[in-house]
């Protein structure tokens, strides 16, 4: 038995390994000075500096950025209010909507790409942002609404009928009551849905113009072609950026377990 | 007038009917829902059937041309091939991820969020940049190359980029944090008496882990399943890097027919359909109400 678990301890080492390796290189890469030999010549921050020099990489995360804010702020309404009204109201074919909303999160990114581009051409939208922003919110706010929907199911109802028998109208214990306590989840939401559309590959591929081409886009092109230091620089980038992004996630959903029985310990008291 | 009525339904269940305003509220999501996911699939089946035009545009029809097409040995032999690629791949994820799962979900307390947000990290990272991450080691005057050829393992570099195994590296990259946490979800709910019951009964650890922890955590290896084997069979672009084109899998047939110099729209809307239902049935062979996990010792 001890030696099983010593070997399944080391297993774990190794496939963490396997997981941060690739990812370490290219961090360490993205300092070197040598540019297409694999022999370390010496740090070098030039291709941080390159970055923006390159009109291609910076106005391709321009854009990439305002799609995923937007994508953000429509996901986060959408999820946010979707969720609640589920765990609140009874609908008839509640199941059948539950599995449509997200039936985007887990079928192959290609198919969701390929039938809203056969949709957008259709109904003649012009590809640009809007059918770019429509597409990353199809596949981003069901992973808000998941996140909202995982804090509701250990919500006290009474936290609401509290609110309402004390004379606040439905909307009133929505926003003052329900949305505070829903933050947490909301924001590790919202920066999974953040995360997601900025990283967005496939779909967007499908679904994007010429002007609206976001960072990753502009990368694949250029990844395609092989090696490129800038390339390195800018991924190093968006992992920091990722790694920011989980911890803060996290973080919240802890303290979140704490607000969470604060906001109750007070509603039970009033 | 009505609040007690309403009063005494909340004090039955907390989930009340929605009214006229509920359904209102509701009405985004649901033209969300139809407009985006519903139409768009529904859409891509009529134009299955549509005959390509000259230019590359599409006439509606009833057309089973495309359809045919998705028969034709060329077609199933890739999609065999992909299914094959997708097989191996979720294979090795499971495989290789089990014991992760386990390990992170029996750990204790106070290291388990420690080892779950270094699972968490690649799953959110970009899958672009992972895919990318392999291309400096594989390549042929990459760092594997180099460091093979600097402990005189090797004379000449071995051209590891667009074959089969760079492939697979690079699903296996990018899927495997997909399978380790589904099965960890299932394995940090496992009760460890129930183990401990197994061993103290005389079950000898493979015993236990065959009869008592596998079936309890097979929801979790059914859904890494379904989050790995599925998307690796439509994801082209890990193969656009690493497989240079050579390696042909589905997801690139379909992309061809819409973005490349294929330009078959209702082909690729057949191959898209055909995918779909094959989403569709996996989906539901994996999600069919869990039957009572038995325990035989």
């Amino acid at each position: 038995m001890k030696s099983a678990r010593r070997l399944l301890k080391a297993h774990t080492g190794l496939v963490l390994l396997f997981l941060y390796l690739p990812i370490l290189v290219l961090v360490v890469y993205s300092f070197n000075a040598a540019k297409l030999n694999v022999i370390w010549k010496g740090f070098t921050l030039e291709w941080y500096v390159r970055i923006w020099s390159d009109t291609g990489l910076t106005r391709s995360l321009q854009n990439s950025l305002i799609v995923a804010l937007l994508t953000t702020g429509i996901s986060v309404a959408l999820g946010t209010t979707g969720a609640w009204l589920l765990f609140r109201y009874r609908y008839p074919a509640e199941r059948l909507l539950q599995t449509l909303v997200f039936l985007p999160m887990i079928v192959p990114e290609v198919i969701l790409g390929v039938s809203l581009l056969i949709l957008f051409v259709v109904v003649h939208l012009e590809l640009g942002f809007t059918t770019v922003i429509i597409s990353h919110v199809t596949f981003c706010f069901p992973f808000v609404m998941a996140a909202v929907q995982a804090r509701l199911v250990g919500m006290d109802p009474s936290l609401e009928e509290a609110a309402l028998d004390l004379g606040a109208t439905p909307l009133v214990a929505f926003r003052k009551v329900i949305v505070p306590y829903l933050m947490p989840a909301i924001v590790s939401g919202a920066l999974m849905a953040f995360t997601l559309s900025l990283d967005d590959v496939i779909v967007t591929y499908f679904t994007a113009s010429a002007s609206s081409r976001t960072l990753p886009l502009e990368m694949f092109g250029r990844v395609k072609k092989g090696v490129d230091p800038s390339l390195n620089a800018i991924s190093t980038v968006f992992i920091a950026a990722t790694v920011l992004a989980v911890l803060t996630a996290q973080m919240f959903n802890r303290s979140g377990a704490r607000m969470a029985h604060a906001t109750l310990g007070e509603g039970k008291d009033s | 007038m009505d609040q007690p009525a309403s009063k005494s339904e909340a004090a039955d269940s907390s989930r009340r009917s929605p009214g006229l305003i509920g359904c209102l509220l509701l009405a985004p999501l649901l033209i969300w829902v139809v407009a985006f996911v519903v139409a768009p699939a529904l859409i891509m089946l009529v134009y299955s059937f549509g005959e390509r035009e000259v230019l590359g545009g599409v006439r509606l029809a009833f057309s089973l041309r495309s359809w045919s097409r998705v028969g034709d040995p060329i077609y199933l032999s890739i999609l065999w091939k992909s299914v094959e690629y997708a097989g191996l791949t979720t294979l090795i994820c499971v495989l290789v991820g089990y014991p992760v799962a386990f390990v992170v979900g029996r750990a204790d307390e106070r290291r388990r969020p420690m080892l779950l947000t270094l699972v968490m990290i690649p799953f959110w990272t970009s899958f672009l940049i992972r895919t990318y991450a392999w291309v400096t080691i594989l390549k042929s005057r990459g760092l594997l190359n180099s460091v093979l050829m600097q402990l005189d393992w090797i004379g000449e570099p071995i051209e590891m980029m667009y074959t089969p195994f760079a492939v697979i590296i690079g699903l296996v990259y990018t899927f495997l944090p997909f399978m380790i946490l589904p099965i960890y979800g299932s394995v940090e709910k496992l009760d460890p008496s129930l183990i401990e019951a197994a061993l103290d009964l005389g079950a000898g650890p493979w015993r236990t882990f065959r009869r008592v922890i596998l079936p309890l955590t097979m929801p979790g290896v059914s859904a890494g399943i379904l989050l790995c084997f599925v998307p690796a069979l439509g994801l082209y672009a890990v193969n656009d890097i690493l497989g240079g084109g050579r390696v042909d899998m589905i997801g690139n047939v379909i992309e061809n027919q819409f973005k490349g110099t294929a330009r078959n729209w209702p082909f690729g809307a057949a191959l898209g359909t055909a995918l779909l239902a094959a989403f569709a049935l996996a989906f539901w062979l994996t999600r069919r109400p869990d039957r009572e996990a038995r325990i035989g010792i």
